[in-house]
């Protein structure tokens, strides 16, 4: 899960890491109240969306006045804001963070994420703050120091201390560098995150060590034990398909293409996406129905595979297990009649009373079109949608 | 032959007494050697008591002292999964194979590290995983039984229904399999494809592998490495997620791009230049493995 800027500054102040001073606002009024508030001669308004390169699209803007602040909050609220993570439509502005300004001397970068290879906390920091972090490991790898942390011991001081050298903290700032390190650390071993980034950690002019941005993602597997943090979700940022089917207990994912697919696990569910991509088209989503589809979760698979327009023709692939063959066939056609399912239907099932399910989809005299095989199934998809 | 269980192994199932745990140990019971092989289930409340036979311990070393088990099963919900396999390791069980979905990944950092800082032996399966299967001998897990049969090809993957598609393409071209593991979908586990691999080389009776993997992580290129350097059966293999989008979880809490790292077109190169016969084409892992043997 992902939480906007501001909240993840409010989780790190608690954990003693210093930021500049801010507030959240939701209109244009509210934004130049907040400056009035804040106080100083130069504000930033920022927009809060869960993607980043906010700046590069225009979403940062450094205000000078009362007016460039009610001139700034005016353009960015309500904005398509266009970055490299948004894909091509950009993602509306609903808030925005109005912060005072920094007196910037040096922009370092701060991560962490779990190391797969040590299956630890790995604590990422880099010179070369402000950049994306994958062209620095990308260009200049020799610039990014790594600690992988033992959970038992937590960051340690000589260890934070070595970093905030290695990344080029005055002697005179280590002290309030390794404060910022170890609060990240601990925020982010408290909170179940899965991603903690600060970029840029700056150094003032007067020798000040402040997190200037903030971005958390959380373990979607630990939010039931934090109910603070499940309350920061905002669903405005989040595609309403996936939304609506999580509802459902279903695994789902919009992409590009324009077959829709259906399929048990995870895996599989991939591998179909490839094979229809291997046979000339793209597959419009990932949909991983789970070990226990019913007719009713499998009726809303297809209710939400269909709202998306692009949608030309839908495949379904079952490898039945535990889950019958015979119960997904018995969804699949009362999906497609209470949905009037007008585009092309392939399916192709295996496993477990196969031929059981096979003969439910034969009599139920819907045009389903069989296939034997995952690479039978993407051909005849691809040939129906095709018009042949 | 085969790896990791065999007729021999005697069972502790942690979570006997939940409905997934209940279902899957009928299933598992049924199966070839099953009824002599689950012999214990675990539950402090229901000590003494049994599940349609099989007696209930109080806790995993209880059953090992009075049953006699030497591998643990774990289908205890997410927020109980980490101690429950903390407690098969503690009480030196040769196997723990974790099944539940959903582990916080910090109870995994938790839990792994204590096993290294204490030094267990304890070989741990999973989580997020079907489980491991010795065909026609036992089956440990949540696959279904007869969709295998006995043979000589060693399967390992990450994915579940995955993994049942490779055996059905092995079945229909009359291959069986001598053990298939899945490892599971998280992004902390227990033993990684290379482990499995290591297995299937030392095993006599398994002459080539299926290596089923998918995006996230390098676990598939260190893999890769090792068969390079050490591997003398052949290894076929497939990666889930050409047309997986970056940044976006696919299903799998392991299964995910990040930082433009772990695609599967990165980790089929590095396989293919390692000398693993590599296909694009799921419907082709079968056909692919029979062309090596």
């Amino acid at each position: 899960m992902k939480i906007h800027e501001y909240q993840g500054k409010e989780i790190l102040r608690k954990y003693g890491v210093t930021t500049p001073r801010g507030i959240p606002c939701f209109s244009v009024d509210e934004a130049v109240a907040a400056a009035a508030s804040l106080g100083g001669k130069v504000w930033v308004v920022k927009a809060q969306i869960h993607a980043g390169g906010r700046g590069k699209g225009g979403g940062v803007k450094v205000a000078k006045s009362p007016e460039e602040v009610r001139q700034y909050a005016g353009a960015i609220l309500g904005m398509q804001l266009k970055t490299h993570q948004t894909g091509p439509e950009g993602q509306k502005v609903r808030r925005l963070l109005v912060e005072e300004g920094a007196d910037i001397k040096k922009e370092l970068y701060v991560g962490m994420v779990v190391d797969r290879v040590t299956q630890r906390v790995c604590l990422m920091a880099s010179s070369e703050g402000g950049m994306d972090i994958e062209e620095v490991a990308a260009h200049t790898p020799e610039k990014i120091h790594k600690v992988f942390i033992d959970p038992a011991s937590g960051l340690t001081d000589a260890e934070a201390d070595d970093i905030a050298r290695k990344i080029g903290v005055p002697e005179a700032s280590v002290g309030q560098a390794r404060v910022i390190l170890q609060g990240l650390y601990n925020a982010f071993w408290d909170t179940d995150a899965s991603l903690a980034e600060i970029n840029p950690l700056i150094v003032t002019g007067s020798g000040g060590v402040i997190a200037l941005d903030c971005k958390l993602n959380f373990d979607s597997n630990a939010l039931f034990r934090h109910p603070d943090i499940v309350a920061m979700r905002d669903l405005d940022e989040e595609d309403p398909a996936e939304i609506e089917a999580s509802k459902f207990d279903l695994s789902y994912i919009s992409l590009d293409g324009n077959i829709g697919c259906l399929v048990n696990g995870a895996g599989l569910a991939m591998a179909t996406m490839d094979t229809i991509k291997l046979f000339g088209a793209e597959p419009a989503n990932f949909l991983d129905v789970g070990g226990g589809a019913t007719t009713e979760k499998v009726t809303e698979a297809f209710k939400i595979m269909l709202k998306n327009p692009k949608v030309k023709g839908i495949l379904v692939n079952i490898f039945g297990g535990i889950m019958k063959c015979d119960t997904i066939a018995e969804g699949v056609v009362a999906a497609a009649k209470e949905v009037h399912l007008s585009v092309p239907l392939v399916v192709r099932m295996r496993g477990t009373n196969e031929d059981l399910g096979k003969k439910i989809l034969k009599d139920s005299g819907l045009p389903i079109i069989s296939a034997n095989t995952m690479a039978e199934a993407a051909e005849r998809m691809v040939a129906a949608i095709a018009g042949k | 032959m085969s790896i990791l269980i065999n007729k021999n192994t005697r069972v502790v199932t942690q979570g006997i007494t939940g409905k997934t745990g209940q279902f899957h140990t009928r299933m598992c019971r049924e199966y070839a050697n099953g009824k002599n092989c689950f012999v214990a289930g675990v539950n402090p409340k229901k000590a003494g008591e049994d599940f349609e036979g099989i007696p209930i311990y109080g806790s995993v070393k209880d059953a090992k002292q009075q049953a006699g088990v030497n591998v643990s099963v774990i289908y205890v919900p997410p927020p109980f999964a980490a101690a429950a396999i903390w407690e098969a390791v503690d009480a030196d069980l040769d196997l723990v194979i974790c099944i539940t979905e959903g582990i916080p990944v910090r109870d995994m950092i938790e839990v792994k590290e204590r096993m290294r800082k204490q030094n267990k032996k304890t070989v741990l399966v999973g989580p997020n995983c079907p489980g491991v299967i010795t065909p026609d001998e036992i089956k440990i897990g949540i696959m279904p039984g007869h969709i295998h049969k006995k043979g000589r090809i060693g399967v390992v993957s990450r994915s579940g229904t995955l993994t049942y598609e490779a055996v059905g393409q092995l079945m229909d071209l009359g291959l069986g399999q001598s053990s298939c593991v899945g490892i599971g979908g998280d992004p902390v586990n227990g033993l990684k494809h290379i482990d499995v691999l290591r297995m299937f080389n030392d095993d006599p009776e398994t002459d080539a592998v299926i290596m089923v993997g998918e995006i996230g992580g390098s676990d598939e290129e260190t893999a890769a490495e090792w068969v390079k350097a050490n591997m003398k059966k052949p290894v076929v293999g497939f990666i889930a997620g050409v047309t997986a989008p970056s940044g976006k979880r696919m299903g799998h809490a392991g299964a995910i791009i990040s930082g433009g790292k772990g695609t599967a077109q990165e980790k089929l190169a590095v396989m293919e230049a390692c000398g693993i016969k590599v296909t694009k084409n799921p419907s082709e892992m079968g056909r692919l493995l029979k062309t090596v043997l």
